[in-house]
C-alpha cells in the first residue's frame, strides 16, 4: 500500500485491536472479560486529565523525565558523517525505558482496584521496573522469569527481591522469556479477581500493544520537541532496537506522520539471520502467526511450532514482535534491519570509549546500525537514536564475550 | 446431523450422561497414542477430544504441556495428527472426534486447507482455546461453513451479559470450564458447578459438558449429575506420563466413564 493512500499512520488500532491484519485478541475465554475491562478502563483514563497529571508528576519527580537529548559529538566525529543525537532514556530511574510504561499500568491497576501485580521478564529490566513501582505504591508483586535467565541475571533477581517482589523461576517449556509469559498468563487466568498483568512490551492481546505504545510515546514526544529546540527541525532518521519493540514504538509513534523522517528498527541478528534460526529477528527471519494474544511475525517452524530466539542480549530474546511493527513493516512506513551479536559488541565498546556511556546490549544493536549508515550520510543529516538502557547489567556478559576474567561477582 | 449431534441425541434417548476424554495426539509416540485412542470407545468414551500438540499451550497446566512436548519430540505434527484420525476412522465411524488445541498450527497450515483436510480425515469438531468470539471470523465461521462443529468454552468469568455472545456461534456442545485456572489444577466442586450449568442451559439448547479439575470416577459422577456430561484430561494424560500400558490407561478410563455414566 503506497504511503500517499494513507492519511495518517497514527489512527490504529481499529476497534478490534487490529493494525491492518496484525494484533487482535487471541486469548482464552476466561481472560476475555478481563481484557475488555482493561480496555474500558484505559479508554477512560486516556482522556482523563487527572490520570495524565499523576503520570506527569511521577515521570518528572520519580523517573527523572524529560530524559536529555544529547549531541554525541565525538561519536559523530569518529564516524565522520551524519550528526548523531542520543535520546538518553538510560538515565531514567531503574536504568531503562521500561518504567515509562510500568507507571501507566500500575496507575490503571490502582484505578481498577487490583491489589496484586504480575509481570514477565527476560533480562530483568521490566521485572525490576515493575517491582520498583509496586514498592512505591505498596502493591504485591510477582515476577515470572525463565529459570535460565534467573541464573544468568542474578543482580537483577536480587534487585527485585530487595524491592519486595517474589521472583518465580519458570521451568515449563524451555524456561525462557516466552515461557515466562505463558506462566504469567496461567497465573492471570487463575487469579482473575485481584490480579493485574503488567506486560512489558507492545505485544499481547489488545489493548496492551496500543496502551504500552501510548505510555512509551513520551520518548518520541520529548525527542521531537527537544530536536525542534536544539536543531530547529525534525530529524532525518530515527533508530531504535527491537525485541518486543516498546522503546522503538515509543520513539517512532509521534513521528509516523512526519513523512520526511526515515524510521529504522533494529532486530537482534544473533549469530546471523540464517536457516539455523540462531537469531531473534522476527521480521527479517520469521512469518506471521498467533502467539500470546496477538497476530504478528513470529519465529516458528513449518508446522507452526514456536522456536526459541537467540541473542547475546537477553532483552531482545523473544520470538515475536509487537503487532504494530509487523504492520509498519508490511506497509513500508518503517524499515527493519538486523545486527549480529558481534556488531553489537563492537558498537558497545565504541560507545564506551567515544562517549563515556556504557550502553545496554539492546541499544548497542541500534548503535551498530548507526555506525553502519552514518559514515556515508552528509553532515547535515540528523540521526536520533534511542539509548533505551544502560549497560551495567550487561558487563558480565560482555566480559565473557570478550574473553575477560571478571573474578568475584561473576 | 453431525456425529456429535447424533451422539448426544442417542445419549439423551437412553437417559445417559456423556463421558468425554482428552488425550494428546502422539503422546508418548504415534503408535501408543493410536492404540489408546482406538480403545477409548470400548472403554465407554462417548466423545474423544484429541489434543493437537503446541509448544506454547498457555491455558494448560504442566501435565498437558509436558504431553505436548513428548509428542513434539516424538515427531508429531498437524499432518500426523490428522493421519491418526484417519487411522482411527478405519475401525470406527461413529465416535465423534473433537480436535483441541491452539490456533497457530492451524493458521500456519492455512485455514481453508486445514478445514478441508480435517473434514476429510474424520474430525467432527474443533476446540481452539485462543479463539474467543471476538475472533470468530478467523476459524469459527469458516469451520461451521465447512460442516465442522465449533465448540466454545464458557468460564466462570463469562457473565450473563457476555454469555449470548459466547453461545452465538457455538455448535455441538458447550464446554463449561469449571474453575478459573488451567487444566489439571484445583478440583471442581459440583456445588459451584450446578448453578453455573443451569445458567448456561437456560440460554441454550446445546448440551453442556463440564471439564477442568475432574480426576476421579467419583468427581466425574458428581459433575455429570449436574450437567450433560464430564470431561477428563489431565488425569488420563498423567497415567500415560507414568508409562502405564494402553490396557492400564484404558482400564482407568473405563472407571471414569462408569463414574460419569452412573450419574
Amino acid at each position: 500500500m503506497p504511503d500517499d493512500l494513507i492519511n495518517s499512520f497514527m489512527t490504529g488500532p481499529d476497534e478490534n485491536g487490529r493494525f491492518g491484519k496484525f494484533g487482535g485478541r487471541f486469548v482464552s475465554e476466561t481472560l476475555m472479560p478481563l481484557i475488555l475491562d482493561l480496555e474500558k478502563e484505559y479508554e477512560h483514563a486516556k482522556t482523563d486529565d487527572s490520570f495524565w497529571a499523576e503520570m506527569n508528576d511521577l515521570w518528572t519527580h520519580y523517573v527523572g523525565r524529560p530524559s536529555p537529548m544529547y549531541f554525541a559529538e565525538r561519536l559523530t566525529d569518529y564516524l565522520g558523517g551524519a550528526k548523531i543525537y542520543l535520546k538518553r532514556d538510560e538515565l531514567n530511574h531503574t536504568g531503562a525505558h521500561k518504567i515509562n510504561n510500568v507507571l501507566g499500568q500500575i496507575l490503571l491497576a490502582r484505578r481498577m482496584g487490583k491489589t496484586r501485580i504480575i509481570a514477565e521478564t527476560g533480562a530483568g529490566q521490566h521485572g525490576v521496573a515493575t517491582a520498583t513501582v509496586c514498592a512505591r505504591f505498596g502493591l504485591k508483586c510477582v515476577v515470572y522469569m525463565g529459570a535460565h535467565d534467573v541464573e544468568r541475571q542474578k543482580p537483577n533477581v536480587f534487585r527485585m527481591k530487595l524491592l519486595g517482589a517474589e521472583v518465580i523461576p519458570v521451568t515449563s517449556g524451555r524456561g525462557t522469556l516466552k515461557d515466562a509469559m505463558n506462566d504469567a498468563l496461567r497465573d492471570w487466568v487463575t487469579n482473575v479477581r485481584d490480579t493485574f498483568y503488567c506486560i512489558g512490551t507492545v505485544a499481547g492481546p489488545h489493548p496492551y500493544p496500543a496502551m504500552v505504545r501510548d505510555f512509551q510515546s513520551i520518548i518520541g514526544k520529548e525527542a521531537k520537541a527537544q530536536l525542534m529546540e536544539q536543531e530547529g527541525r525534525l530529524p532525518d532518521t530515527i533508530i531504535a532496537a527491537i525485541g518486543g519493540g516498546s522503546n522503538a514504538m515509543g520513539l517512532f509513534y509521534p513521528f509516523l506522520d512526519d513523512k520526511s523522517v526515515n524510521i529504522i528498527g533494529v532486530e537482534a541478528g544473533g549469530k546471523g539471520v540464517n536457516e539455523k534460526m540462531e537469531h531473534c529477528a522476527s521480521l527479517t527471519g520469521g512469518r506471521p502467526g498467533v502467539l500470546h494474544g496477538n497476530r504478528t511475525y513470529l519465529l516458528q517452524d513449518e508446522d507452526g511450532q514456536i522456536l526459541e530466539g537467540f541473542s547475546i542480549s537477553a532483552g531482545l530474546d523473544y520470538p515475536g514482535i509487537g503487532p504494530e511493527h509487523s504492520w509498519l513493516h508490511e506497509i513500508g512506513r518503517a524499515k527493519y534491519v538486523s545486527i549480529t551479536d558481534r556488531e553489537a559488541l563492537d558498537a558497545f565498546q565504541v560507545c564506551c570509549q567515544q562517549e563515556g556511556i556504557i550502553p545496554a546490549l539492546e541499544p548497542s544493536h541500534a548503535l551498530a546500525h548507526v555506525m553502519k549508515i552514518a559514515p556515508s550520510l552528509p553532515a547535515d543529516h540528523l540521526i536520533c537514536m534511542n539509548m533505551c538502557g544502560r549497560g551495567d547489567k550487561d558487563i558480565f556478559t560482555v566480559a565473557a564475550a570478550l574473553g575477560v576474567e571478571m573474578g568475584a561477582g561473576d | 446431523m453431525s456425529r456429535i449431534d447424533a451422539k448426544f441425541a442417542e445419549l439423551r434417548k437412553a437417559g445417559k450422561k456423556a463421558f468425554v476424554s482428552y488425550v494428546m495426539a502422539g503422546d508418548p509416540d504415534y503408535d501408543t497414542a493410536l492404540e489408546v485412542v482406538k480403545g477409548l470407545p470400548g472403554a465407554g468414551v462417548d466423545v474423544i477430544e484429541l489434543g493437537l500438540p503446541f509448544t506454547d499451550p498457555m491455558a494448560d497446566g504442566p501435565t498437558i504441556q509436558l504431553a505436548g512436548q513428548r509428542a513434539l519430540e516424538a515427531g508429531m505434527t498437524l499432518q500426523r495428527t490428522l493421519q491418526m484420525v484417519r487411522d482411527f476412522r478405519e475401525g470406527d465411524s461413529d465416535t465423534p472426534i473433537v480436535l483441541m488445541g491452539y490456533y497457530n498450527p492451524i493458521y500456519s497450515r492455512g485455514v481453508d486447507r486445514f478445514l478441508e483436510e480435517a473434514k476429510e480425515a474424520g474430525i467432527d469438531g474443533l476446540i481452539v482455546v485462543d479463539l474467543p468470539p471476538e475472533e470468530d471470523s478467523e476459524l469459527c465461521i469458516p469451520a461451521q461453513a465447512a460442516g465442522l462443529n465449533f465448540i466454545r468454552l464458557a468460564t466462570p468469568t463469562t457473565d450473563d451479559k457476555r454469555l449470548p455472545k459466547v453461545l452465538q456461534n457455538t455448535s455441538g456442545f458447550v464446554y463449561y470450564v469449571s474453575i478459573t485456572g488451567i487444566t489439571g489444577a484445583a478440583a471442581a466442586q459440583s456445588g459451584d458447578v450446578g448453578p453455573e450449568v443451569a445458567r448456561i442451559k437456560a440460554a441454550t439448547d446445546l448440551p453442556v459438558i463440564v471439564g477442568f479439575g475432574i480426576r476421579t470416577p467419583e468427581t466425574a459422577r458428581e459433575i455429570a449429575s449436574v450437567a450433560d456430561g464430564a470431561v477428563v484430561g489431565s488425569a488420563i494424560v498423567s497415567e500415560i506420563a507414568e508409562g502405564k500400558s494402553p490396557a492400564e490407561v484404558l482400564s482407568f478410563v473405563k472407571s471414569l466413564a462408569d463414574g460419569a455414566h452412573s450419574a
